[in-house]
């Protein structure tokens, strides 16, 4: 009783739980009940239900109200899925004129816009396509004058690779120094060798386009919601699904909306990577003291001046980190979008892993990731370089890296015309290394990895079936014993205890949503997933967390393991899993895990850091113990941030869940797999991915209200 | 007195939603306490004041007391909630935004408590840069910069970027930048309260050399009352937004108007603040002893001479005319008799 009177929101806790086990418990499983593949899978069932909403006809298995609840939202994808077609097909006809035929043709108005955005955005990738790889079919196309063909001689080839690894070896070493520049020269020479050039600048080229252009459309809407609060208001619940929403769920309303290619992959990435820019655009501006702001006034600024001259600038650092943010997601875009047809290494890796060409994947995994390591290195040394003063040097000491450009350039170009005598026909190895003529390791790895099979077969495989018989089944049975009015009432319950009325509501609203949707019992095996994966994660991440920070060296090296491991594009955790235990639920719960430790760990080292150094010390003169310090004083202070760490972990877990469909689960990843090849699949992609998205906020919303309560209470807010 | 450059007539800045509703409804009888209990909180209460041309006001108050808010509103970075202010005769709250910048421009200058500069600027190119913003080109703006540089002795170091200078410098840079179109009206907000004391007494002297040289127009705030004796024409003490007293630093010490001016003028040194004018009778002007002295002196400097003298001292203005005498007795009356009725 003592505990209790000390403790009363423990005991509200309890009494949560005991009610959620006696509704557990009351409630039967029904004896029809089996885990169907989905409620509503649209398949005519004589056992199923059906309903009418809006004229469309939903089916489903119907339960016990307390049980599973119908799902009042079946119609919602049917009907997103119509109205898109009736956007795209029907809505607003009007009059366009048709250069080819040069008459006027009546289209639907969305569907033109989408076919000139297509065009422009197919424009501007084949443009940089031919400057890395040769041809000039874009000018040709625009100027409309075959020049080509009148003049052979004017047939642009590629920039020969050896200027390509000097052009990125300077600006390395511009930004950054030699270190850098040695990195991203040896990048350059290993994509090289190992005849992986043409898809790397394929990707290059994709990534060319669409970080550039999110980076402009997150900036101007980072402003405009820094300008206005009703514009800011109306991008932050946007903002919000869209930071839990899984890369892969876009795609699908991507396909209807732009086709397949490589300009409808740069569109879905712009979706994705522009609210990472936008916030932290908000962010820089908002942290500009506001006697910067004042003395920009005082100096007479216009408002355009003020913005341009004085607060972009002044938040250039913020601003930079978020171009990082955009070109790490456009990485991240570039294998994901594979799957509606972008070109490039993305496309070679999925195409190996589909082929279960593990040595092929890993090849090209590697150069993904190294790409994506330099730039993420090369965006943040610009972020963090200060800007230099020239004025007093001389011209060659002002322009010398341009003058070291232009040289390599007609070095470069020498060296490739040389190689045409040298490697006389065959191929010209110092223009460019053609994909199978390259260095291939696939063969060595693909026999790495059956000797691996081979040997340790019998104990890879005595583990996976014991983790999947022994721990997986029945906490997967588990979750789906979970009936849904208790799984409600546990939402709502801990909504209400951590967060009030408000945060009840909140949650309920969110829980509620997926509970109507036809995916009730995949979105728990989702859970089940993800909360396993976050367990471990969160165990292994807290423990090497703290033990790293117990020496400065080591704290810091393990954060810079985390920034390159989230360099890496999600994709590649799935090649090393699948070489060792193959298609099974345990490849991608493994990935998982790897993944989701990431911001676990992260998350611990800087809760654990930011702990004020006048604590420690004050600490130290009481004469605590380096233990006793960690528990009394360090974990206290650091785990609102730790909790923090927390939410990354199930955001990340349940991003990898989803993209872990591809090896195959049974969760929503998997339909919004299947809604790809389905030409009805948009609305059902979507609301899926609304779904997941919903899962990652209620958590979310719980966390981050409990660690703000926390922080005031400490008094770190 | 000379021509008013800045005139505020009931000037009041009350923050909160409701805040222009409330101050009708009061008829310019605000209570802070009740405006509080309503959700508004007051930064200015009723201020009243001219300066005039070639005048240094300082504004001095605590955190909180609403002077900076007060300097805000004269240079419209907030908007006032009521009243009126003019600058040379405009009424500064009826300007569009375009003859806003137009006066900001040409007429205003500002320096800041955390300097502000912008740290991706040289520092001739922050001086330059409300020139730029102007539109004056490149060589001039740049050139007139350099003759500002110098002006705040830091020749030299033009060429260096805000992170590199101390935080003294980086106030030269953000004083000369006020300076470079040279305005009129010259605000300072606390420029030298993020300073080291010796760095800070330092930069009050140059702030004095230049005011000597370009005597311009200026309203200064601190919160710091020897800051404020040292350098003002005319002091104005602020308390919750209300002036509780606005007048010279003389007047002030002798004559404390309220029990919190009181408060600040006990711990001061008379002798540093006064100067003989201010203590002097200037009815008898007979039996003078043979030593004459300044009427612009500081009692301190002068104390001694006087206190070894048997007779009344002659007090002389500039042209040498006897204006007045001085008792030596009334030298220690000074020094300590004000604090005997105060504690």
């Amino acid at each position: 009783m003592e505990y209790l009177k000390k403790y009363p929101k423990l005991f509200q806790w309890l009494f949560l739980l005991i009610v959620f086990f006696a509704l557990c418990f009351a409630i039967d499983v029904p004896e029809t009940y089996k885990f169907i593949r989905g409620q509503a899978e649209f398949v005519k069932d004589p056992n199923q239900s059906v309903y009418f909403f809006l004229g469309k006809e939903v089916r489903y298995y119907a339960f016990d109200v307390f049980w599973r609840l119908p799902p009042l939202l079946g119609w919602l994808p049917i009907w997103i899925n119509d109205s898109l077609f009736f956007l795209m097909n029907e809505w607003m006809p009007m009059e366009f004129w048709n250069e080819d035929t040069q008459e006027f043709k009546t289209r639907p108005l969305l569907l033109e816009i989408s076919r000139n955005l297509t065009s422009f955005m197919t424009f501007l990738i084949e443009l940089i396509r031919e400057i890395l790889l040769g041809g000039l079919e874009t000018i040709v196309a625009f100027t409309s004058w075959d020049f080509i063909d009148a003049y052979p001689w004017l047939e642009l080839p590629g920039l020969p690779w050896t200027i390509v690894a000097a052009g990125a070896a300077l600006l390395s070493y511009k930004l950054s120094g030699k270190g850098l520049a040695l990195f991203a020269g040896l990048t350059m020479i290993y994509i090289s060798i190992f005849g992986q050039w043409k898809p790397s600048m394929q990707t290059l080229s994709f990534i060319l386009v669409a970080a550039p252009l999110s980076f402009i459309f997150g900036l101007g809407l980072g402003i405009a919601a820094y300008k206005s609060k009703r514009v800011e208001k109306a991008l932050y619940p946007i903002l919000l699904v869209m930071q839990t929403m899984p890369q892969y769920a876009v795609l699908v309303p991507a396909l209807v909306l732009f086709g397949v290619g490589d300009h409808a992959a740069v569109i879905i990435t712009m979706v994705v990577a522009v609210p990472p820019m936008i916030l932290l655009t908000i962010l820089g501006l908002r942290a500009i003291p506001p006697e910067v702001i004042e003395a920009g006034r005082m100096s007479g600024c216009t408002n355009w001046q003020l913005m341009f001259k004085v607060l972009i600038p002044t938040a250039r650092r913020d601003i930079l980190i978020g171009v990082n943010q955009v070109i790490m997601v456009c990485f991240s875009m570039a294998v994901i979008s594979a799957f509606i047809g972008a070109k490039g290494l993305g496309f070679n890796l999925l195409l190996a892993l589909n082929q279960l060409n593990i040595g092929l994947a890993l090849e090209a995994g590697l150069c993904i990731s190294l790409i994506a390591i330099l730039l993420d290195k090369m965006s943040l040394a610009w972020a963090n370089k200060q800007t230099d003063y020239f004025g007093n040097l001389t011209f060659f000491q002002r322009n010398k890296n341009a003058i070291f450009f232009a040289a390599s350039f007609v070095i470069g170009i020498i060296l490739a015309y040389v190689g045409t005598f040298i490697f006389k026909g065959s191929f010209n190895y110092l223009f460019e290394i053609p994909h199978n003529k390259g260095i291939s390791t696939a063969d060595f790895w693909n026999k790495g990895v059956d000797w691996i099979f081979d040997t340790f077969f019998v104990y890879i495989k005595a583990f996976n079936t014991w983790l999947i018989q022994d721990v997986l089944q029945p906490m997967r049975a588990l979750y789906l014993r979970m009936p849904a009015v208790a799984t409600l009432v546990l939402a709502v319950g801990a909504g209400y205890l951590i967060g009030g009325v408000r945060s009840a509501l909140v949650v309920a609203a969110l829980t509620l949503f997926i509970a109507l949707s036809p995916w009730w019992d995949r979105a728990l095996v989702t859970l089940y997933m993800a909360t396993f994966g976050v367990v471990i994660s969160c165990l292994i991440g807290f423990t090497v967390g703290t033990l790293c920070f117990q020496n400065k060296k080591s704290a810091a090296f393990m954060l810079g393991v985390c920034d390159i491991f989230q360099t890496f594009p999600s994709f590649v955790y799935l090649i090393p899993v699948m070489m060792l235990f193959g298609i099974t639920d345990t490849s991608v719960l493994i990935a998982v895990i790897v993944y989701a430790t990431i911001p676990a760990t992260r998350y611990t080292i800087e809760g654990l850091r930011s702990v004020p150094v006048g604590l420690h010390e004050a600490a130290t003169m009481s004469g605590v113990n380096k233990f006793q310090r960690l528990t009394k004083i360090e974990f206290p202070l650091a785990f609102p941030h730790m909790m923090l760490g927390l939410n990354q972990t199930i955001v990340f877990a349940l991003f990898m869940v989803i993209i872990g469909a591809f090896i195959g689960t049974e969760d929503l990843g998997q339909y919004i797999l299947k809604a790809l090849s389905d030409k009805n699949g948009a609305g059902i992609g979507l609301t899926l991915g609304i779904c997941v998205a919903f899962i990652g906020l209620i958590f979310d919303n719980l966390i981050r209200t409990w660690v703000g309560k926390r922080k005031k209470h400490l008094g770190i807010a | 007195m000379s021509e008013t450059v800045i005139k505020c007539e009931s000037v009041y800045k009350i923050f909160g939603e409701n805040a222009k509703k409330m101050l009708e409804e009061s008829n310019g009888n605000v209570d802070a306490k009740t405006f509080q209990e309503r959700g508004c909180i007051v930064g200015v209460n009723n201020a009243s004041f001219e300066v005039a041309k070639g005048e240094m006001l300082v504004v001095m108050g605590l955190s909180g007391s609403g002077k900076s808010t007060l300097l805000r509103c004269i240079s419209r970075l907030t908007d006032a909630t009521g009243g009126k202010i003019f600058i040379e005769g405009q009424d500064l709250l009826e300007l569009n935004n375009k003859e806003l910048i137009e006066l900001r421009r040409n007429k205003m200058g500002m320096v800041f408590q955390s300097f502000a500069l912008l740290p991706h600027k040289t520092v001739v190119e922050n001086i330059a840069f409300p020139l730029q913003i102007k539109g004056t080109n490149t060589e001039e703006s740049i050139s007139r910069a350099m003759e500002m540089v110098k002006l705040v002795g830091l020749d030299g170091r033009e060429n260096y970027f805000p992170r590199e200078l101390s935080g003294g410098q980086q106030q030269r840079v953000g004083i000369a930048r006020s300076l470079a179109v040279e305005p009129d009206i010259w605000f300072l907000d606390e420029p030298f309260s993020a300073l080291d004391p010796l760095i800070r007494k330092e930069m009050q002297d140059e702030f004095l050399r230049l005011q000597e040289k370009l005597q311009k127009t200026i309203m200064f705030i601190t919160h710091d009352f020897d800051e404020a004796l040292k350098l003002a024409d005319r002091i104005a003490i602020m308390k919750d937004g209300i002036i509780e007293q606005l007048d010279t630093p003389a007047n002030i010490v002798l004559n404390p108007a309220t029990e919190y001016v009181r408060k600040f003028t006990e711990e001061v040194p008379r002798e540093k603040v006064l100067i003989i004018e201010d203590v002097m009778d200037a009815s008898s002007k007979d039996n003078l002893g043979d030593l004459k002295v300044s009427k612009d002196e500081i009692i301190e400097n002068v104390a001694e001479k006087i206190l070894t003298q048997e007779k009344l001292v002659g007090v002389v203005d500039s042209n040498n005319n006897i204006v007045g005498s001085i008792k030596p007795s009334k030298i220690i009356d000074t020094v300590f008799g004000g604090r005997k009725n105060g504690s």
